[in-house]
């Protein structure tokens, strides 16, 4: 089941330059939040502090709270390795194991993590492949095929597989879609409707008609800053702030 | 072509200037003489060997040991096994030490630490081979008082490491930071992630670089003659004075004996042969299956 993030107070650095300032965002459980804005404008940065992975960019820091269900992120004795088996990510450019088969793709998490049970990879392979919609395309090949092999559209399906393996409760989505063709896109925004009944969903998105198809709630970022956050039908509709409306309404960015 | 003929105002996009024409083609054929002239050396090399040794290659070459001096017939198979031992050791010795600090270097080296290892590397690279052996000679075959085939296979193995060092360094660079970032995001902790996706994605290109160490310190004879030393009897111990390729080819080379003249070019046939053929197997089996899509 998904569970609420919180984060308060969240600022983050790389080196000197301070990329958010004092993020302060409630994530409801089990519905997808999309997160807009131009670009550089912190969206990712804020995505990558959830779990953690902005720390293992040289010299990025952060500071502020981020709690996800009943774990304080930034807390004293979080260990970063077991808090992102518990929130999946995907990011913008699909990237599988380029020397792994398709099944050894998705049974990495596993596998690296110390579960050695064939029946329960088997089990968790086919699971999350089907989660992925992947698995009628791959089921004759899962281990002669490589994942660095499949079309554009398929690796990042295979790397949400990936990700669902583990069995997280939150997945991040940087620009999952971003690098796909439309069909693929609308398979990647079929999945994400699906996948919010099970897991919280966190999505970076440049394409606003994508955030008013997949996401309850969006967040609009600008220069670091979140300017609002709503109900997406209310983000893209009556927007309360001045510079919400220019952006969604093409004005600039 | 056709759209010259039928739509004559856009006839000036499809024709290409002369200069650029003759600049295409020159350009063509000097990378095509290059290949050439790459590939030249190593066929002539080959078909010499071929010409001088294939005379006295024959099944007793390969299977008996050296006859007393005077004495028709006779082979290098102690030459051949003492060789094997030498770089199967070596291969020990310098494989893991040269992957070791390769990664370290690429993973971990972003600092001053790092640069004096890089530096280090680069230097012991640049070592010549005669150094290296005397130097092992003053630290183990002195002190332990006799030559061994163990001896031999330090300094080789010790020759290895630069070579292995540098291209794993080279080859996990090559690695993209996304595939990191993929397993970092799974949950992976640092040291899986480094073992089992950098190292794993890398495989082919290190296998490369440690086919460049093993083919260059095969063919070495100087720091063997201070070390292996030599044997001219059927030894397999690594405390024992030990015969090698390199060096059996070098002391029937420079031989009165035109017999043993002939066997030296021979037993160059063979080296190389066997330098080249290992290198295949090991291609063979890294191109096979899955790994071909690695960096």
């Amino acid at each position: 089941m998904g569970v609420p993030i919180q984060a308060k107070g969240l600022n983050a650095w790389f080196g000197k330059t301070q990329a958010l300032y004092d993020i302060a965002l409630d994530i409801p459980p089990n519905h997808a939040t999309a997160i807009i804005g131009p670009s550089g404008c912190g969206k990712s940065t804020f995505v990558r502090c959830l779990n953690r992975m902005h720390e293992t960019v040289p010299n990025a820091r952060v500071a502020g709270s981020v709690n996800i269900g009943t774990v304080d992120v930034y807390g004293n004795g979080t260990p970063a390795v077991e808090l992102r088996r518990r929130v999946g990510m995907v990011f913008q450019k699909p990237n599988p194991f380029p020397t792994m088969s398709i099944y050894d793709n998705v049974a990495a998490g596993l596998r690296l993590n110390g579960i050695r049970n064939r029946h329960k990879l088997d089990e968790s392979v086919e699971r999350s492949l089907r989660q992925a919609a992947l698995w009628d395309e791959v089921k004759d090949s899962l281990n002669t095929k490589s994942g660095a092999s499949l079309s554009g559209g398929q690796q990042q399906r295979l790397c949400i597989a990936r990700a669902l393996a583990v069995e997280p409760e939150v997945m991040l989505m940087d620009e999952p879609a971003s690098a796909l063709d439309p069909i693929s896109t609308s398979k990647v925004e079929d999945l994400i409707y699906q996948l919010k009944e099970h897991y919280t969903i966190v999505i970076v998105t440049h394409n606003m008609q994508q955030a008013a198809r997949v996401a309850e709630f969006t967040g609009f970022f600008l220069m670091g800053r979140l300017v609002e956050f709503d109900k997406t039908e209310k983000i893209f509709t009556t927007p309360r702030d001045k510079r919400t409306e220019d952006y969604i309404t093409g004005r600039f960015g | 072509m056709d759209n010259d003929k039928h739509s004559g105002h856009e006839t000036h996009a499809w024709k290409v200037s002369f200069g650029r024409r003759v600049a295409n083609s020159a350009a063509t054929i000097g990378m095509a003489c290059a290949a050439v002239l790459v590939v030249t050396p190593l066929v002539v090399i080959f078909s010499y060997l071929v010409y001088r040794g294939i005379g006295a290659l024959n099944w007793s070459f390969l299977t008996q040991i050296p006859k007393p001096v005077g004495e028709a017939g006779g082979g290098m198979a102690n030459a051949i096994v003492g060789s094997a031992l030498i770089l199967l050791i070596a291969s020990a010795i310098g494989i893991p030490l040269g992957i070791g600090s390769g990664v370290f270097l690429a993973e971990y080296g972003r600092n001053r630490y790092g640069d004096v290892v890089r530096f280090t590397a680069d230097v012991l690279n640049g070592v010549p081979s005669i150094v290296i052996g005397s130097t092992v000679w003053g630290l183990l075959v002195v002190t332990q008082k006799h030559f061994s085939l163990f001896s031999g296979a330090v300094a080789l193995g010790i020759m290895m490491v630069p070579t292995v060092t540098r291209s794993t360094e080279e080859i996990l660079l090559m690695v993209p930071q996304s595939v990191r970032e993929a397993a970092i995001g799974l949950g992976i902790s640092q040291w899986r992630v480094t073992v089992s996706v950098v190292l794993r994605t890398a495989t082919a290109g290190i296998l490369t670089g440690i086919m460049l160490a093993f083919a260059r310190v095969a063919g070495e004879t100087a720091p063997l003659m201070f070390t292996a030393f030599g044997n001219q009897f059927w030894s397999v111990s690594p405390n024992q004075p030990a015969s090698a390729l390199p060096l059996q080819i070098f002391y029937y080379a420079t031989s009165a004996f035109e017999e043993l003249n002939r066997q030296a070019w021979a037993g160059a046939l063979v080296l190389i042969v066997l330098i080249v053929g290992t290198i295949g197997i090991v291609r063979l089996v890294a191109s096979r299956g899955l790994m071909k899509g690695a960096v």
